[in-house]
């Protein structure tokens, strides 16, 4: 177990310096410059072109990478180029809006989709999983923005149940909080949602027709067991699987949500570096999104254990 | 014959599947009915009724695709057909336990043997879950598992597949159950293991005291095991009688062929093996006369016109033939 953990571990290497390579091309391929930024519209370019030598831009790119990676393999981000500050301290800093929106999503999305896909897949055929499934697509297929306006106007602008947006630390009390939370959640959770609910009821399904699932009919057991503890513990593999590459959804999602509802997380310290093009935060950011979507799902492979004991790392 | 009320009785049982391409008659009119602690063989082709009359008994069939639409299965004087499901469940597992075909498949992968034996007990006798899992240890040790309170915790992929039957059959007995159905219980076995799980099934049915009826294809498996058979062939009993009976005169030509087709050493070595001519007959349409008549060396016009009703041919041997005891 430990050896496949060091194993996979040290698999994620290439796979990161890969992620690098590429995103910091991408960021310094794409048309624009800071340095101009910094300067402002009344500059000079020879100005800018001195601003552009402080910040180390007009370097070749190769060697511009080199020294970045340098660092991030000592574990240094790097400097924010607008901010007098370190990414790694502008990223923790951002971090607890997005962690909560991140943890909040994810219970809202995995208990209801497993709930309704096991419906779904037990009833399957009926309406109700006909409507289950028509909800799914829905899901699916609307974006975060549009659901994110519509549920603001319906609970928080129509009814007032709830906050417009913005965010409170948990420090300052669970409910507000949470109210703060909830519609963010929902639309951020739809799509997660409806994807982990196809994949419980295509799994269900098929397990439900298996031999075992017969001989514990035969033993008399009661259908919410026979749901529950016989098969949805078979099914288990294939959702978890689902629920970690998923993850993907919640990040990109993740940026678009705290616009929409103006959360100071490290979606929006991203899409602000962006049109700043401040060339730190991004990589930085880009970096650890990558880096907890792989642990994500070295986690989830590990889990497989936990649910299916023929499974031995 | 001593007359003791059956402890069940099959009256012209119908279970329909219904499909895209129509509707697929697997039981069409089967009656038998079965004393305590009585053994009753089936046996039959693949796809003549045989399991489908088993999994009606328990109403285990999808009910998306079946329906059983006629007859009466009456377990201990209820009519189990007019049962609410969860009076029902109570009898699953119980006063009526089942032993599939398939050891590799028809245990859960990820529940322990312990937990899989012990759930019955739980189910059906209010035992907590530390008195269920002591159960299932001492099941297991009727069954033979060596080691036993060790194993109790081991999942079904640490077992082979004659262990597997095993631990089937300790989860089938746990309760007790008044019949035991047992649907091919020794078909996906190794040969040696075949007699062993075949003796050991029958030796804890007396002492438990239990009815069985043994499902099988293997007329060898009947004539070591049953008292009485049923044999069926496309979704009709043809031949019903004691099993010595049947196999010292067949009356039903399909009996006979069955017969014929069980490989003797005694045999001289260069005569051909007997076989059934052409396959059983397509289901989805009604079949006017005998369904055995398109296969059958004795068949006649009347064969092909009119379905033989099962009649007693002296002694409860009991035959669904116009040419019944015809040479």
């Amino acid at each position: 177990m430990i050896a496949y953990i060091i194993r996979r571990l040290l698999a994620t290497i290439p796979v990161m310096l890969l992620v690098a390579v590429i995103v910091f091309l991408l960021v310094h391929l794409a048309p624009g410059d800071p340095a101009s930024v910094i300067a402002g519209d009344n500059a000079t370019s020879d100005q800018i072109a001195a601003i552009r030598a402080t910040l180390g831009l007009d370097r070749p790119l190769w060697e511009q990478f080199a020294i970045w990676i340098w660092r991030v393999l000592q574990g240094d981000l790097g400097q924010s180029l607008f901010w007098n500050r370190g990414v790694a301290e502008l990223i923790l800093q951002r971090a607890e809006p997005t962690v909560s929106l991140a943890i909040t999503t994810l219970i809202f999305a995995v208990s209801i989709a497993i709930g309704l896909g096991v419906l779904a897949a037990w009833k399957a055929g009926s309406g109700i999983d006909r409507s289950v499934m028509g909800l799914a697509v829905a899901g699916f297929s609307v974006p975060v923005f549009v659901v994110g306006y519509l549920l603001v106007y319906l609970f928080a602008i129509e009814l007032r149940w709830l906050p417009v947006q913005g965010y409170r630390p948990i420090a300052q009390g669970f409910w507000p909080w949470l109210e703060r939370l909830i519609l963010p959640s929902v639309a951020l959770g739809l799509a997660y949602l409806a994807l982990i609910a196809r994949i419980t009821r295509t799994t269900m399904l098929e397990i439900l027709s298996e031999d075992y699932i017969r001989t514990a009919q035969a033993k008399g057991v009661a259908t919410r067991p026979m749901l529950f503890r016989h098969a949805l513990k078979n099914a288990a593999v294939p959702i978890v699987t689902v629920v970690g590459i998923g993850v993907a959804l919640l990040i990109s999602g993740v940026v678009i949500t705290e616009t929409v509802f103006n959360i100071p997380g490290i979606g929006r310290l991203v899409v602000d570096a962006i049109t700043r093009r401040d060339y730190p935060i991004i990589q930085g950011v880009m970096l650890v999104f990558s880096a907890i979507y792989v642990l994500v799902n070295l986690a989830v492979d590990l889990s497989y254990t936990l649910f299916d004991p023929r499974v031995r790392y | 014959m001593t007359e003791t009320a059956p402890i069940l009785e099959v009256l012209d049982l119908r279970t329909h599947f219904f499909t895209q391409d129509g509707v697929t008659r697997a039981v069409d009119g089967v009656s038998f009915s079965l004393a305590p602690g009585e053994t009753l063989g089936i046996v039959g082709e693949s796809g003549c009724g045989k399991s489908v009359t088993a999994l009606s008994i328990l109403r285990l069939l999808p009910p998306k695709l079946s329906r059983i639409v006629g007859g009466r299965v009456v377990f201990e004087g209820t009519d189990l057909l007019t049962l609410h499901e969860p009076a029902m469940r109570e009898i699953r597992g119980n006063r009526i336990a089942m032993i599939f075909q398939e050891p590799m498949t028809s245990l859960n992968p990820v529940l322990t043997i312990g937990e899989q034996i012990a759930e019955a007990v739980r189910i059906h006798q209010g035992a907590s879950r530390k008195e269920a899992l002591a159960r299932a240890v001492e099941m297991l040790k009727l069954v033979r598992i060596p080691d036993a309170e060790r194993r109790v915790g081991d999942y079904p992929h640490q077992f082979s597949g004659g262990m597997r039957q095993r631990v089937m059959i300790a989860m089938a007995l746990s309760c007790n159950p008044k019949l035991l159905l047992a649907d091919e219980p020794t078909t996906a076995l190794d040969v040696t293991v075949q007699k062993q799980i075949l003796r050991l099934m029958l030796e804890l049915k007396e002492r438990i005291g239990s009815a069985v009826i043994l499902i099988t294809h293997d007329l060898g498996v009947i004539a070591e095991t049953a008292k009485r058979v049923v044999v069926m062939y496309a979704g009709r009993v043809v031949e019903q009688a004691e099993v010595t009976a049947l196999f010292d005169a067949p009356l039903h030509p399909y009996t006979r062929g069955l017969m014929a087709s069980i490989p003797r050493l005694k045999h001289n070595r260069t005569r051909r093996l007997a076989e059934i001519p052409g396959i059983v007959p397509d289901l989805r349409t009604p079949i006017p006369g005998c369904a055995f008549a398109p296969r059958c060396p004795l068949a006649t016009d009347r064969c092909r016109e009119a379905a033989p009703s099962l009649d007693d041919h002296g002694g409860g041997h009991f035959a669904a033939c116009w040419e019944a005891g015809r040479a």
